[in-house]
């Protein structure tokens, strides 16, 4: 047999997720648009890559309208950099009148401005405002070479004008580096970088390296064999894992998850509606999750 | 499940081994004039002694509901499901449960295991329903800053109610829809430990039924008892000296992670 009809045989038999109801909506608001292009991005977001374009101001608000008629606990944005979008402070508006919103960003264009309107929005607004700022070490030389030239630098300042504003970001640390394989370790070291920036209650985030994208470049990707086979669900994982209760829309579509939104198949359709069906986990990223017990919330 | 049609009653949750608070909830029920009293469960954890909250539970006929807590408890699993994700909170909320599992007898915990998972009745024309996380899961958290109104009406018409009322936060709220004022969600807090927000006195619900538009009235109410007896009791009970402080300060210093950012900026810690 082929290596592709091995492939497929194994992918037939992957485990279905019930699906639990959409609880979570995830907005791609700028696509794979980045201000940067981080060599472990598991999808290949950067400067000139608009596979996925930004969503039109439009279509983000009548994805609202569908996500508030179903019940959408709560909101994400993400991208690429979602601060690149320009009418962000709009969509910002517009969702928090109608739930809680998380924005990932790098931080580096979060300037004293984008800060402060921020800071007002996170004191008025109907509901919670969290932002998750990615940062993938505790030195630049951890960080630089994963995120960028002098970005370690950038991602802190931009932390920092949001904590002047009143707002405390979760960073969000993507253990490329082994010596964060030891949570405990991991912790240990942001806590304490942050806490000597004037972070004294510092909220930290591990995220697994998911092996496509750019990452899978730098990491080799996934072995043939790293595939979820029937039984290996427990029961009610459909609540743990983050696919069972949310859905990711991007200019191009309706996906799983934010991870997948480049992978082959993982397309669900146009409409938000007919996308709230149990999915396989045929991908070998659905893997990571499983093992990890990994979830995208905050 | 109970159905029933009074006409005031009270509803509490979160006791934690808060057996002085919960007395001193029982009586302000009782002076208020609760026909009923209604306990959401989580009667372990945090406070001293787990055995004295059982028989004032029981005394009072307080309908209680189990909570993930007395799940554990009553089977004694490894950990109390409360669904913690920071490892600091996790190193708190198990020496809590180590601690109740331990100090809970055989006979109480036997008892636990028949609680049952909800409560249903009609007040003031109006179907309630009454959960411990919420109607979907018996460890879900709904906070003020992230339940926004149309996942409750969600919650609202799968559970087919009208007024529901959860706890496992720890933190009081209401949030009646704009639509229909008379339809919306009660989380009414804890008894077992302060409110986070520097207020030494803990909370729970009395519902009323009116004639008026709101089909039931609720009012937060605080409960003030001994806290420095509790917290006396509890050093002697070797318990974390970051528990002590909460009770005598109103502020949490554990489990702190899993609030929202809204809630988590109006912390002290």
């Amino acid at each position: 047999m082929s290596q592709d009809l091995v492939d497929l045989a194994a992918r037939a038999n992957a485990p279905t997720l019930p699906f639990a109801g959409l609880d979570t909506l995830w907005l791609q608001v700028t696509g794979t648009l980045c201000n940067i292009a981080c060599r472990h991005c598991f999808i290949t977001c950067g400067p000139k890559n608009d596979s996925h374009p930004m969503m039109a101001r439009e279509h983000v608000l009548d994805t609202l309208d569908v996500a508030r008629r179903l019940g959408v606990r709560e909101y994400y944005f993400t991208g690429g950099e979602p601060f690149m979008h320009p009418h962000i402070f709009d969509l910002i508006d517009a969702t928090l009148q109608q739930g809680p919103l998380s924005i990932l960003t790098n931080g580096i264009l979060i300037t004293e401005d984008v800060a402060q309107r921020l800071g007002d929005l996170f004191r008025r607004g109907p509901y919670s405002l969290d932002l998750r700022v990615s940062l993938d070490g505790t030195t630049p030389e951890e960080n630089d070479p994963i995120r960028g030239k002098n970005t370690f630098h950038q991602i802190l300042a931009g932390g920092e004008r949001l904590l002047r504003a009143g707002i405390n970001p979760v960073w969000t640390v993507t253990t490329v580096h082994a010596a964060f394989d030891d949570r405990s370790e991991g912790y240990a070291r942001f806590r304490s970088l942050l806490e000597a920036r004037g972070f004294t209650r510092p909220r930290l985030k591990f995220i697994p390296p998911f092996l496509i994208g750019r990452e899978a470049r730098r990491s080799q990707g996934y072995a043939a064999d790293d595939l979820l086979q029937e039984g290996d669900l427990f029961e009610g994982e459909e609540h743990v894992l983050q696919c069972g209760s949310c859905r990711t829309v991007t200019a191009r579509g309706v996906y799983p998850c934010p991870i997948l939104i480049e992978a082959q198949d993982a397309r669900m359709g146009d409409h938000l509606e007919g996308a709230l069906h149990p999915i396989r986990l045929d991908h070998p990223a659905c893997a990571t999750c499983h093992q990890e017990g990994f979830s995208c919330r905050t | 499940m109970s159905h029933l049609k009074p006409e005031r009653v009270a509803v509490f949750g979160g006791v934690y081994n808060n057996h002085l608070a919960l007395e001193a909830t029982l009586r302000d029920a009782h002076a208020q004039g609760a026909e009923r009293v209604y306990c959401l469960g989580d009667i372990g954890g945090f406070g001293p002694s787990p055995d004295k909250s059982f028989p004032l539970l029981r005394d009072a006929h307080v309908l209680t509901m189990m909570g993930n807590y007395d799940d554990s408890i009553g089977r004694g699993l490894d950990d109390c499901q409360c669904g913690y994700t920071d490892p600091r909170d996790n190193h708190f909320a198990q020496i809590s449960y180590d601690y109740t599992l331990k100090k809970t007898s055989d006979p109480n915990r036997a008892w636990l295991r028949t609680l049952p998972h909800a409560f249903r009745l009609e007040l003031g024309g109006r179907r309630v329903r009454f959960a411990h996380g919420s109607t979907r899961r018996i460890n879900e958290f709904l906070w003020a800053s992230t339940t926004p109104e149309p996942f409750i009406e969600r919650l609202l018409r799968d559970a087919d109610a009208d007024l529901i009322a959860v706890t496992h936060t720890g933190i009081p709220w209401e949030r009646r829809l704009q639509r229909d004022p008379a339809s919306g969600l009660l989380n009414v807090g804890a008894i077992g430990r302060p409110a986070n927000d520097g207020d030494t006195c803990v909370w729970y619900a009395l519902l009323t039924a009116t004639g008026g538009p709101l089909g039931v009235e609720v009012e937060l109410r605080p409960v003030r008892y001994d806290h420095h007896a509790l917290a006396v009791e509890m050093r002697q009970e070797g318990l974390p000296e970051e528990f002590v402080e909460t009770i005598l300060t109103g502020w949490w210093t554990t489990c702190l992670e899993i609030l929202p950012a809204r809630e988590r900026a109006a912390s002290r810690f």
